[in-house]
Order: C-alpha cells, then structure tokens, then sequence
C-alpha cells in the first residue's frame, strides 16, 4: 500500500502524503502551488476556465486529456503528468504554437476564459494530426465557454496552429515522459488518511470491492463529474472517498464480438469509439454528452449509477437491452438496466455494491435504432428530453419488438410501455399504429414543469422524437428531418 | 471593405487605424495576466461569504449566527450592526439597497449577514449553519404580477408626439401585438471580487473587479464613515463586464471593506458563480404592448407602444436604462406620431442593472418586431417595410425625443449589405427550400442597427487622463477607463504612441486607480475610448506644447519643423531619440507631466421637457442572418449571417471586429438560448452554467462574415474619427430573431408567429402552435 499520491509537474515528481479526501486539483494549482494562469469560472465543470492536460499512459503510449481541474479530485491525478497554462510556452518565452495562434487570432478579449482554452486545444493539438475542421475544433470546445470573442477567433487559431508539423517540445519529450509515467505506474492500493477520512484508489477490482464491503458509506468515484459539484456546490462533507479509476481492467471496454461489456470505471472517452460503432446516432449522442473534459473523466458507470433521470446513457442503455453488473465483497449479479432504476432517488444497488460491468448487446441487421438529445443549448447541455428507439424489424416489415425510453419524462428513465405495445406487431409504416403509439404516449408519461422545459413541452418533444423515429425508420433521409447530426453525414465523418 | 483598405487610407499613421494584438494577448495566452483572486494575497487575508434571505420578500425575525462562530476557522460575522456609515450601496446613494439587510427581505439572495473565515471554503461552509427565521410576505416576481399590484421604482415616463390615440384608428390599417422580453445573465467569466487591505489612518485600499472605480471609492467611504480621500480603489483588468460590474460591483468591494475593517486584516471576498448568479442583477426584461397604425404601403402613421420592465427590487440604474429602452424604441425609423410609455415595475427579485446596449437592445427589439409583424400581415417583404419606415430626409429625420438624425448612413449601408448578402437571391431560394421541406423551415432576415452615443445622464461626458513622459522617452499612461477585454487600453494607448512617434512597446499601459484620476465616470455606454482616449490625447498635446516651446528656445525651430515618428524626433535638420529629448527638457526644468480632461461637446438634454440632442453621434450597422428551424421540436441553428458595421475610421480594426463578433453572439444568445427562470416562490431556478445555456462554439454560423463600414469617418470631431463599437453590435443579433420569426411565419400566410424572447426550443414550439392553430 501507498500512503501517498505521485505525479508529474513540470518534468519532476512531486509526492503528497497529507491530503484532504476531497481536496481538488483546482484548489491545489492555484493554493498550494501558485500556480494562477488556470481560473475558476463555475466550479462546476461547464464553463472550462479551469482545463488542464493531463497526461497519461494509454496502450504504453502518453495520451493528454483535457479536464476541468475544479471538480478533478487531486487523488485522482496519481501516476499522471499535469500540464497547466504556465507549463507550455519555450522555456526563453517563445509561445506554444497555440498560444501564438491565439495572440496572432486576436482570440482573447478580457482573457479570463483564455488559458482553459489554450489547455484544450493543447490538447487537441497533442490528439490529432494534419489540418482541422472547424466542427472538429467545435467540438473539443464544447466545454470552453467565452463571454467576449464569439468564439470565431479562437477557432481560426486552432485551425491555424493545426496547419503546422505538430512537433513542440511535448511531442518531443513524449517517450521520456512516457518513461517517468511508467515509473510510476506501480501495482499498490493508494490511501491516504485515516479509517474516518480517507482518499483510497484501490489497485485491484478485489481490493476495491472489499474496501467498499468495509466501508458502505464511503462515496464512490469515478470521474467526480457528479460528486465534483457536491463537494464545490453543495458544499458536502465526503470523509471517505474510494476512486475507481486505478482498479486494473475496470476502466475497459470488451467486445466479445455479441456485446460490450464496459468496465465500470471505463471514461466516455474510452467507450465513445466502441459505442458509436453500434450507430451514428450513439456516437452523436456521444459528442454531444457534455463535454471533452466531462468525457476524458466522467464514467458510464457513474452516469448509470447515479441515476439522474435526465442522464443520456441510461435511456440508451434500456433501448438497447443492456444489464448492469453489480457487486458486493465476492457476489456478482446482474440486473437489465431497467429495474436497476426504482424511483426518483433510489436504485437498486445496495450499501457497498459497485458497479462493476454495464453490459451491451450490439445491434443487428433486424434492429432499426435510432436516439435524440433535445436541449435548450446543442453543446454540453443536459437533456429537456432525451428519447432511443430499438425497433426490431422481422418479415415483411413488422416490427416484433419495440424498445422505447425516455430520460427527462419521469422521475427515472423510463420506457414508453404502451407506446411500445402500441406498435409491436404492426407494419414499420402503418400510419393507424402510430397514432395509436403517440395516444399511448400521452399515457406513458406525467413528466413535470422545469427550468429546463415545461410538461407540456417534454410531452410535445417526446411525441416529436417517436415521430422523428418513425418517420426515419421508415425511410425518410435525416437530412431532412434533423438539423444536427444526420446520419448521412455522420456515416462519412464530414457532419 | 477588409482591414488592409482601412490601413491604406490612412498612411501617415504609425499605431493607429492598425490591427495591434490586445495589450494582455500573451500574458493571457500564457497565464500570465493577473486577475484579482490571482494577485499574491497579503499574509492572513481573511475570506469572505455572504448569506442571504431565503425568501424574497418579508422580513427576517430571527437570525441565530451563533452556530456560525463556532465553526472551524471563523473570525467573525459581518452584520448591519457593523457599518459605521451608510448602510446603501445604490449607485444613486438613494437609500434603496442595503449592503446588508437589517430585516426587511426584498429578493431571494437579498445579503443578511457574511462570514468571515481563515479560508474561503470555511466561510461558505459555516454560512450554511445560520438559523434564519423568517416571516414571509406574498412576493411580487415578475411584470404581470407588478402590473397588478401596481408597484413600480420610478414614476412611469413618455415620449409624445402628436396624439397617437386619435391618428391609429384614422391609419389604413391598425395593428396590435403583444410580446415578452427576457433578460440576459452578465455571465463575466471571472465573477464578483473584491480584496480590501487596510491602512494606516483608517485608509482603506481596495482592489475591485469595477467598471466604476470612482462609485466603489464614494460607496465605501460613505459605508465606512471616512472621507472619499481615505480610499483608493484601483482595478487592473476585468475578466469581462458587460454591465455587471457597473453599478454592481460595489456591495463585494463595500462587504470586504467593513470586514477589514471589523478585523484590521485584508479581506478578500470572491463570490462563487451561483451566489453571483442569484444575487447580482441582469439585463431586464419587457412586457410590450403596442398598437400601430400604417398606411397600406406600410409606412407607420401613429403608433402608441408601453414598455413595462422589470426592474427588480430598487432602483440602481433603472432610470437611465429604460431611459435608453425609450432612445432606442425607434431603432432606424421614423415614427411620425407617437407615444414610447415605459414602465419601470418593482418587483421581489434581484434589481436588474446595465447589459451591453443598457436597455437599448429591447426597445430596438420592439421596433424590429413591429416591422416583421406589418411585413407578415400586409404581405409585403420585411426588409421593404424596414426600408420604407428609416429616417430620412427633412421631414422625417427628427427622433421621438427631438434630436435630428444628421449622419444617416443606413440606405447605403443596408444596400450593401442587401447586395452582398444575395438577400433577393436567398429568399427565392428559400421559399423553393420551404415548399419542399415538410420538417424543416429556414428563416432569413436582415435587421439595422442605429444606436446613440454618449450617456443620456450629461455629466457622465467628461473624462481624465494622466501621461507621464520619463528621461528615458518611456511613457507612462493612466485615465479613468477601465479595462474589461473591449481593448480599451491598448486603444489609447496607440493613440498616445502616436502622438510621440513612438512604437506601443514604449507606452507603459496602467491599471486604473482612483488616487491617479478622480472623479472618473464608468467605462460604460461604449464611450470608453471616446472619452478616454480624447482625454489621454489633451495629456500628450500639453506635454508636447512644453516640449515644443522648450525646442524652439533651445534650436531656434518652429514646431512645424518638428516631427515625432520612427522612435525619433526630428528637430529641423536634427534627430534624436525622445528619450534625448526628454533628458535635455527635464534638465532645463520643463515639466513632463500631464493630466488631460476632456468633455464631449454639443449634448444637451432636457428630461423634463424630453427634448435636445442626447448623443453626439449615432453608430449604424446591419446583419442578414439565415437559421433553420426543425418544426418538430422547436430546436434551431442559425445557418449564416453577414455583418456589416459602422466603426468610423476603425482605431483598431483587430480589436473592433472582436466587439462586433463578440456582440453579435452575446446578442445571440439573449435571443436564443438564454433564459433566466425564477419559480413563483421568487428563487431564480438558472443560477448556474449547468442552467443558464449561453452560446458554445458551435452555435456559432460556420458562415459567418463580418465586414467593417467604411463610412469617410465619424462626421463629429471624435478620436481620430473613429466610432464608438462596445454596444451596437450586440443589436445585430436581432436578425435572428427575426429570421426565426420568418421561417415560422412560412408555415402560414398572413400570420405573425407569437413568438417571445429568448427562443428557445419551446419558445418556438409554442409560436409554430400558436401559428398553425394547435395549441401548447
Ligand atoms: C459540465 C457537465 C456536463 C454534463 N453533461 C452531461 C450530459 O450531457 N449528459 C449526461 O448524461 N450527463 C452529463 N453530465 C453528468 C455526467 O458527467 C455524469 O453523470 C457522469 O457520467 C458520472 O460519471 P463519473 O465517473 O464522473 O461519476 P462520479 O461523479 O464519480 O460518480 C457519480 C455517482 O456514481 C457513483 N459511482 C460512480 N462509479 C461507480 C461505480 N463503479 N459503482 C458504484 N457507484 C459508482 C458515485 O458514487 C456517485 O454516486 C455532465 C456533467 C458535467 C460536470
Ligand atoms: S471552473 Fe468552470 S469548468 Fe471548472
Ligand atoms: S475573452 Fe473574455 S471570456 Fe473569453
């Protein structure tokens, strides 16, 4: 066992034996270090003033992640390199090719916003290779807010500093702080604190499942996304942290050619490929699920098991038929994710259970999928609505299932049962069954008035994305149903 | 025209008219730029957190801060009881917005005490174990509720010409539309902060993320109980403003004054965004209610308009932004008979303060509305209905509040922008598009901007600045403006870099501080760099007049043979470096120090009477923008817009083109996106970013182009003939709106979609309902 959390700033290691539980790297940058160039716009993960990049190991090769270091725990940055603002122009001041892009852009006004985007699109820069697309930059920005500029210029700078061999000094030293990184990737169980209070990142799916045996109420994290916001926003007390992230194989995906089987620490970032192999529209949805930085950390696990009813994969994962895998000590059991959700607040997972697994069967010939993200904002927003539709289709144009959930309509994701019987057995394009899906429809859901949309609007919209579904299913091009994330176009990546 | 022509045109100058890079751009590419929190804080600052009423209107009836002091790392608990002076922090100092609340609750988030601890993570916990006992009354939220119990902060407040109530029934035709306008969330990226660090004599310095510098100074003083010489505030650079931290930066840097002076340790209270989202005030927002009568060419013959905003529980800045509602109701048209009424209700929520355009963006927005709604039920193009209503010549050139529009450039600036957006072409296309297009609508509108520069309250005209030429020819530079991110300091300071020849490198650019100009106004109502950079200018000019008398004493040459460029003075047939210069003048005791005022000449205005001539200038621009709707789910992307506006003769086109972009999306997301939520219990539900959605990068129109006006220059004597540009832009963005407005308005003939601002996917849901006859 460790007692101490190492990491890498600047070249060196740096090795901390006494920490708070929920101490968060933000806080340490800018308190303990000094480190000022990364600000707190939010604290709460959307507005991406705190970014960082932080490198790890990924397949034996360094990776950099962008992360929002305001609900980033520090505990969670063990045996990885973190790069701040400071940290990436030439040591006799000569700027970070981004960094001269931005300057050259006029991409910063009041400059607050500014080095949260230069960390992103360092790593963006560090990520790819050869000239980007605007919508690519787009993207791996969502996270990036900016009061001032319009954004505009910021996006030339990327597109400009992408022109150029990438070839700064982090590219060069890649293999040496590949090297420093695999030097700290030991095989022990991290804790720091006391039995009352501690941060603990098992090194094992064993060892985390005993210490969460041990101590029921310890808080589970995977990439603080949620629990981020009640230690900064809530202001909660959370004495006994156990992180997932270091449990060997817990943070994988499988294909086993039938299903996924997704690691119950595995990040979005990790999933996305596999996931939107099944369909476009998951890898839309992907995209569109908060942001880079909530990606590279935030879990599918921790989206299931916290049991938002407004959170995007669950609603998904039901569509498709997939299963949790929960264990508690030495049981394993599994449960569709379905019934994992018992009412608002209240899953089914016990005291000192983890989640383990999330199971996915993939897709076939005889599915027809399809899942929507309605929003008051297109990026990084949480759903007003959010449907997905599996119909599989048999002989002669029939569909013989219907799987339909909704997130955002109930106080738990939900299927739409008589809208699902409503068109079971009927022809994909039998009008008189449709309308009898949406009469069913009005009947599935008493969803409630919100800041984010009223019932009548989550009715409207959950009426408009079964038609939407439909509609397509039955053939009509996206491109004229939709205006983001056509399916066309996402098929050949040009979206 | 693109920035190489702008450059061209005016050759002689060295620094000005170019496209220099903001003066912070690498320090804030490399986290270098120091924001207040980022400042090395003195040894044992104290942190601050404020608590706040949980109800929004009734009174406190017991406040048990007991459990607070016993909590780890608390010093003491700010209350009423502890200011020494005033306790107000209305910028009027008119008595109507306690720092902190002795009892009475007006607004949900409304201050009732502040915990100061060791840490700031301390303070904000042991807030939360206050014992607040509360008797609550019926609050009064929004401009309905308002209208009905009939409260208001200010007495109601007209533009009148003619007797519109007899003409609209004589018109062809009458017209009769009603429509919301929400508000807007600052959303600076860096929020609310203040660090006060005490001194000797009861002084007190305070560091204030502040557009107004001078109010902070007065309000803590009066706060304090010491005279106004007694405080300095100073502010380097903000990390955005907007309006937000006009008037109400004050009660952060006010609260960390009292607390350091209750513990005799610096303070510093930086607020966390969702306390800053709740308890500072927003852009306001409208009930419009208006009735019109036209000719059948769809000219307007008499129009009667109310404007009713809310303007929240006191009056701050109330007077003078719905003032500007009123200024600007008519945008670019002339109005031949009229009554502009607004309202200015009190209600139990957060008082509502400046926002880019200060209540000039819903007054314009009620004229645009009102031309898309006679388009839409006449039949007729909405851009033919804009352009047979502009102002034009005499007869109809004179604005609802007497000032004629003299520098009128709108027939040939929307005419270019008509021919090089292809708005002819795109609306055939468009309609073809619509006809096949069951699911999807596109909209297309192209809107004009006219907006009045100065600040409608005269005295506000008036600015200082103070230029310090040392012996090495550096130069040393101070006014009263501050810095937000619009690029107001590297503005003037090009302007004073030109003046002495020299490059900007040579120009020490300095943070803004009460004890180096006083008496300053707020850098506010886009006139930043017209007052600041005039004054700056008169700074140069004494010096140089020193300087000149000083050359011809000493070589015997007439000043018109003497010319600062290239780093250089050239003296008759000698040259030398100003540094040179300047050595030799200080040794013969010539003074290199000077501080340079300046006011804007020719504004006049008469409230009372509602007469005179306001605004030095107007700034024009329009855009054209494209936007397609899903009719299904109300959802919405806007597909392209071209921009076309009116700097004067640019200073700095780099920097000019960010304010319109930068405007335009700001603008955007009012429109669009953007939508503040209170409950009926009065708590504000979109406190957060979580919440309150303002554009991302991909909201942005991948077609996007942006053009600068070249107008032959600002007709008025202004710096260098330039224009002011922080606000207008904002306003472009109203062709979104409208644009929206149009594609729903394809689903029906002769309908005007009852749409509300901000258009949000149900916003548009609910006017396609209203339109096509469902209801939502
Ligand atoms: C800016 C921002 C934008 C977002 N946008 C979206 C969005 O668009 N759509 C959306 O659905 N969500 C969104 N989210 C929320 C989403 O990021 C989280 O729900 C995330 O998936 C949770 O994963 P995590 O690993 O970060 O969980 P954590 O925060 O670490 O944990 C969340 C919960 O799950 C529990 N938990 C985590 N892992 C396990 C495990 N293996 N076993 C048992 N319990 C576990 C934790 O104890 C906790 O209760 C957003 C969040 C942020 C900050
Ligand atoms: S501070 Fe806003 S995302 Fe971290
Ligand atoms: S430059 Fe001000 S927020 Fe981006």
């Amino acid at each position: 066992m460790r007692q101490t959390i190492r990491f890498i700033r600047k070249g060196h290691m740096v090795e901390l034996d006494q920490m708070a539980p929920t101490t968060m790297l933000l806080d340490y940058l800018r308190e303990v270090e000094r480190a000022t160039g990364t600000k707190e716009g939010c604290g709460e993960g959307d507005c991406g003033a705190c970014t960082v990049a932080v490198g790890r190991l990924k397949d034996g090769k360094l990776a950099y992640e962008p992360v929002n270091a305001c609900i980033h725990m520090l505990g969670q940055v063990d045996g990885c390199e973190i790069v701040t603002v400071e940290d990436i122009a030439e040591d006799d001041g000569k700027l970070h090719p981004i960094q001269a892009a931005m300057v050259q852009s006029h991409a910063s006004q009041c400059g607050f916003c500014t080095p949260g985007f230069v960390m992103s699109l360092f790593t963006l820069y560090q990520s790819t290779d050869g000239k980007l697309r605007r919508d690519e930059v787009n993207d791996w920005i969502a996270g990036n807010l900016c009061r001032c500029t319009g954004y505009r210029p910021i996006v030339d700078a990327a597109v400009a500093a992408s022109a150029g061999t990438r070839n700064d000094r982090f590219r060069v030293a890649a293999r040496d702080t590949a090297g420093l990184l695999s030097f700290l990737a030991d095989n022990d169980d991290v804790f720091i604190g006391d039995s009352d209070r501690f941060f603990a990142a098992p090194a094992t799916v064993d060892g985390l499942a005993d210490l969460y045996e041990q101590h029921p109420n310890a808080t589970i994290v995977g990439g603080a996304t949620d629990v981020g916001l009640w230690v900064n926003k809530q202001l909660r007390d959370l004495p006994k942290i156990i992180h997932t992230g270091r449990a060997r194989g817990l943070d994988q995906v499988q294909d086993t050619g039938y299903e996924l089987i997704i690691g119950g620490a595995a990040t979005y970032a990790t999933v996305e490929p596999f996931l939107a192999a099944l369909d476009p529209d998951i890898g839309e949805l992907l995209r569109r699920l908060g942001s880079r930085q909530v990606r590279s950390r935030g879990t599918v696990g921790g989206n299931v098991a916290n049991g938002s009813p407004i959170g995007d994969t669950p609603p998904l994962l039901i569509a498709l038929g997939a299963s949790v895998e929960l264990r508690k000590g030495k049981r394993v059991r599994t449960l569709p994710v379905e019934e994992f959700y018992i009412e608002y607040g209240k899953q089914a997972r016990e005291p000192g259970e983890l989640l383990t697994a999330i199971l996915v069967p993939k897709l076939d010939e005889t599915h027809i999928f399809r899942c929507f993200k309605v929003a008051k904002r297109f990026d990084q927003d949480i759903s007003s609505v959010m449907g997905a539709f599996r119909f599989t289709v048999g002989e002669g144009g029939i569909i013989t299932e219907a799987r339909i959930a909704f997130g955002g309509m109930a106080g738990i994701p939900k299927r739409a049962a008589g809208a699902e019987a409503a068109l079971q057995g009927a022809a994909l394009r039998d009008s008189r069954a449709w309308a009898r899906a949406f009469a069913a429809l009005r009947d599935d859901f008493q969803p409630l008035d919100d800041h984010r949309a009223s019932a009548r609007y989550r009715v409207e919209t959950a009426h408009a994305l079964l038609g939407k579904a439909l509609i397509e299913a039955a053939g009509t091009s996206t491109s004229r149903t939709r205006i983001v994330g056509r399916r066309e176009k996402v098929a050949d990546g040009s979206r | 025209m693109d920035l190489a022509d702008i450059i061209s045109g005016d050759q002689r100058l060295a620094v000005v008219r170019q496209p220099i890079a903001h003066d912070s751009a690498v320090k804030h590419v490399t986290g270098q730029a120091a924001y207040i929190d980022d400042m090395r804080e003195p040894t044992g600052t104290l942190h601050l957190a404020p608590g706040y009423a949980p109800i929004a209107a009734g009174r406190v009836t017991a406040l048990d801060l007991e459990p607070i002091l016993k909590a780890p790392g608390v010093v003491a608990v700010l209350t009423a009881e502890d200011i020494p002076g005033h306790n107000d922090i209305s910028p009027k100092e008119v008595g109507d917005d306690p720092a902190i609340t002795p009892e009475r609750v007006n607004f949900y988030g409304q201050v009732l005490f502040c915990v100061i601890a060791e840490t700031r993570m301390e303070a904000r916990r042991a807030v939360k174990l206050a014992r607040i006992a509360t008797a609550p009354s019926m609050p009064v939220i929004d401009v309905d509720d308002a209208l009905v119990a009939n409260t208001t902060v200010l007495p109601e407040y007209a533009f009148v010409r003619g007797d519109p109530i007899v003409e609209i029934p004589q018109a062809p035709r009458e017209i009769t539309g009603e429509f919301r306008i929400g508000g807007q969330e600052h959303f600076y990226l860096e929020g609310q902060i203040a660090l006060a660090i005490p001194g000797e004599d009861g002084d007190m310095y305070v560091h204030s993320s502040t557009q107004h510098p001078t109010e902070v100074q007065h309000v803590v003083a009066h706060a304090l109980a010491v005279h106004d010489n007694a405080v300095t505030v100073e502010i380097r650079r903000m990390g955005g403003g907007f309006g937000g931290k006009e008037s109400q930066a004050t009660q952060w840097a006010v609260l960390a004054a009292l607390a350091a002076r209750k513990t005799g340790r610096p303070c510093k209270l930086r607020l966390d965004r969702d306390d800053d989202m709740i308890m500072t005030g927003k852009r306001h927002d409208f009930r419009v209610d208006y009735n019109v009568g036209i000719g059948k060419d769809g000219v307007i013959r008499a129009l009667d308009v109310t404007l009713a905003a809310r303007c929240g529980h006191s009056e701050d800045l109330s007077l003078g932004v719905i003032d500007r509602t009123m200024f600007h109701a008519d945008n670019s048209y002339f109005y031949p008979t009229c009554r502009i009424l607004t309202r200015r209700m009190r209600t139990n929520t957060v008082s509502n303060t400046a926002f880019r355009g200060f209540g000039g963006p819903q007054g314009m927005l009620f004229a645009e509305r009102m031309m898309d709604h006679i388009a839409y039920v006449t039949g007729k193009d909405p851009l033919e209905v804009r352009k047979a209503n502009f102002y034009s010549g005499s007869g109809r050139d004179r604005t609802p509040y007497g000032m004629r529009v003299e520098d009128n450039i709108l027939h040939e600036l929307v005419g270019e922008l008509e021919r090089t957006s292809e708005y002819w072409d795109r609306r055939k296309a468009l309609a073809e598009f619509n006809a096949a297009s069951p699911v999807l609508k596109k909209g297309l509108a192209l809107t004009p901007v006219k907006f009045g520069i100065s600040f409608t309250l005269i005295q506000l005209n008036q600015a200082g600045a103070l230029v310090h030429l040392y012996r090495d020819g550096s130069i040393s530079l101070n006014h009263g403006g501050t810095e937000m991110g619009q690029g107001l300091f590297i503005k003037v300071a090009q302007v004073v870099a030109e003046e002495f020849g020299v490059g900007i490198d040579k120009v020490k650019i300095t943070a803004t501080s009460t004890a180096l100009v006083p008496n300053t106004s707020p850098t506010a109502a886009s006139s930043g760099t017209d007052l600041n950079a005039q004054a700056a200018l008169v700074a140069c000019r004494q010096i140089k007049e020193r300087l000149f008398d000083f050359i011809q004493e000493t070589w015997n040459v007439g000043r018109d043979r003497v010319q600062f460029r290239d780093d250089r003075v050239i003296v008759g047939n000698r040259e030398m470096k100003l540094g040179e210069l300047a050595t030799a003048a200080y040794e013969a005791r010539v003074q290199l120090s000077a501080a340079g005022y300046y006011k804007t000449p020719k504004i006049t205005w008469d409230r009372a009477k509602a007469n005179g001539r306001p605004f030095y200038y107007f700034a024009y621009g329009a855009a054209c923008s494209e936007v397609t709707v899903d009719t299904m789910t109300g959802e919405m992307r806007v597909d392209r817009v071209d921009i076309r506006h009116d700097v004067g003769k640019s200073l700095n086109p780099a920097i000019d083109i960010g304010q319109i972009e930068g405007g335009f999306v700001q603008g955007m997301g009012w429109l669009t996106g953007e939508e503040l939520v209170w409950d009926s219990a009065g708590r504000l539900r979109t406190h957060a970013p979580s919440t309150y959605k303002i554009p991302t990068a991909s909201d942005v129109p991948a077609d996007f182009r942006v053009a600068l006006h070249e107008s032959g220059g600002n007709r008025e004597d202004s710096i260098y003939r330039s224009k002011a540009v922080g606000e207008p832009p904002l306003m472009l963005a109203i062709s979104v709106f409208s644009a929206i407005t149009d594609a729903i308005a394809s689903l029906k003939p002769a309908v005007m979609p009852r749409l509300d601002a901000p258009a949000t996917p149900e916003a548009i849901m609910r006017a396609i309902r209203a339109t096509t006859g469902g209801d939502m």
